[in-house]
């Protein structure tokens, strides 16, 4: 499958495999899972080094995170082509179920703002993954995302408002459960 | 009530992505709107509470094994190391033999390979410019317009042309990302089919039309003038070996 050659297998691991860790993170959260994240950015990672030739320099995390997404989104619509039409909707049942009693006291938030994140459409859902835990600027975003530079500032406006409005109701949820 | 700058300021001006002017004339504003002081004391809060939540999860070691025994560089065989004539000899007359079978096999294996792979991924790409919203950059039946709409977009020479009397009218362009490269997309609609052709330049010499199908789809693929082309929708293959025909003549 691979046909690098020692020089460019040396530049493909200097400049990409480093980003391996962007790489799941992002797949783990547009996936909603951890395993699936684990093959499809296996996946993902057979391509770029398929493509390689095809990188001509420049931001090789934006560059592979470009590559992942497509793996994601064409691993969406093959597996899981419902949630591409989903619009934000606030009840909406997350797919992960975690039992009260195995989260510790100080997973909880965690817990509680991943379950939260996991109810946004996937199109908003990697705005905020990449500005907010990958610390991309707007023009990496537009670069991995596709979407015009324009956009995103009132894409991740969007994805912010039905965050809080995620845990807003996961709150009130909570209060409900505890009375 | 919201206020204008909430939508065209405030975000980019809590990410620190407005240039200086917009940024102070936000903070002018700012002074004396509520509503923005306290959307933007909202906006810390939700990005601290996600800072926090260390919500990253780091690639498992199972993934790297993985990745790095799926991933092998291509190594020589076999190494000289005594540099005695016969072994040059023999290893030149090995590498002949080599070059002579692999010139006449693998250069199209791997032109084949390389331009279906190149197909699957274009048809990828289609599928995602399906989706609403997802087909045009510009929506315009001019080509001039479409044309100078990619003013600055993308960093390469490229035709556009419309064929609205041979069936295949421009509905507009954008700019697509496959597999790290810019690519242009022309849209055409063909009795209701959408149709995008994709061009992106390449250093690979002229080849005649390629086609197959794909998940449903069809593509057509071919090279000219250090371009590469490659077509796809539902419609049949004869309708886009016509485009092809039409954008090459």
């Amino acid at each position: 499958m691979n046909d690098l050659d020692p020089e460019d297998w040396l530049r493909f691991e200097q400049l990409v495999l480093p980003h391996v860790d962007n790489a799941f993170n992002l797949a783990r959260w547009l996936l909603r899972s951890r395993e699936d994240a684990e093959d499809v950015s296996q996946e993902a990672l057979l391509r770029a080094c398929r493509f390689f030739r095809g990188f001509h320099g420049g931001d090789a995390r934006a560059w592979l995170l470009q590559i992942v997404r497509n793996t994601c989104y064409s691993w969406l619509e093959k597996n899981r082509p419902r949630e591409l039409m989903v619009e934000f909707d606030e009840e909406l049942h997350p797919q992960t179920v975690a039992t009260p009693e195995s989260i510790a006291i100080a997973d909880e938030g965690r817990e509680r703002l991943g379950r939260a994140l996991e109810t946004l459409p996937p199109r908003h859902r990697e705005v905020l993954v990449l500005r907010e835990l990958e610390g991309c600027s707007y023009k990496e975003i537009a670069a991995i995302t596709s979407i015009p530079i324009g956009t995103v500032m009132s894409s991740l406006s969007r994805a912010r408002r039905e965050l809080h409005s995620a845990l807003a109701n996961s709150s009130h949820k909570e209060a409900v459960r505890e009375v | 009530m919201k206020c204008d700058f909430a939508d065209s300021h405030l975000q980019g001006y809590f990410d620190g992505e407005l240039a200086a002017p917009s940024a102070a004339e936000f903070e002018r504003h700012l002074q004396h709107c509520v509503h923005c002081a306290d959307e933007l004391v909202d906006l810390d809060l939700l990005s601290g509470r996600l800072q926090l939540a260390q919500l990253y999860e780091a690639a498992p070691a199972s993934l790297r094994i993985k990745i790095r025994a799926g991933l092998r560089p291509v190594v020589p065989t076999a190494s000289v190391r005594q540099p005695l004539l016969w072994h040059w000899l023999a290893a030149a007359a090995a590498l002949l033999l080599l070059a002579i079978a692999g010139w006449r096999v693998s250069p199209m294996l791997r032109t084949d390979d390389y331009q279906a792979e190149v197909a699957a991924e274009i048809v990828d790409a289609h599928v995602r410019s399906l989706q609403p919203g997802h087909m045009t950059g510009i929506a315009s039946s001019d080509e001039h317009a479409v044309k100078a709409w990619f003013d600055g977009k993308v960093k390469f020479a490229f035709p556009v042309r419309g064929f609205a009397n041979e069936g295949f009218p421009l509905e507009g362009g954008r700019v697509d990302m496959v597999e790290g490269r810019s690519m242009v997309a022309l849209v055409y609609s063909q009795r209701d089919h959408p149709v995008n052709l994709f061009m992106w330049p390449t250093r690979e010499q002229d080849t005649s039309p390629r086609a197959g199908s794909r998940q449903g789809y069809q593509w057509i693929d071919w090279r000219k003038g250090k371009m590469e082309f490659c077509a796809v929708s539902e419609a049949s293959n004869s309708d886009l070996q016509q485009l092809q025909r039409l954008f090459t003549e």
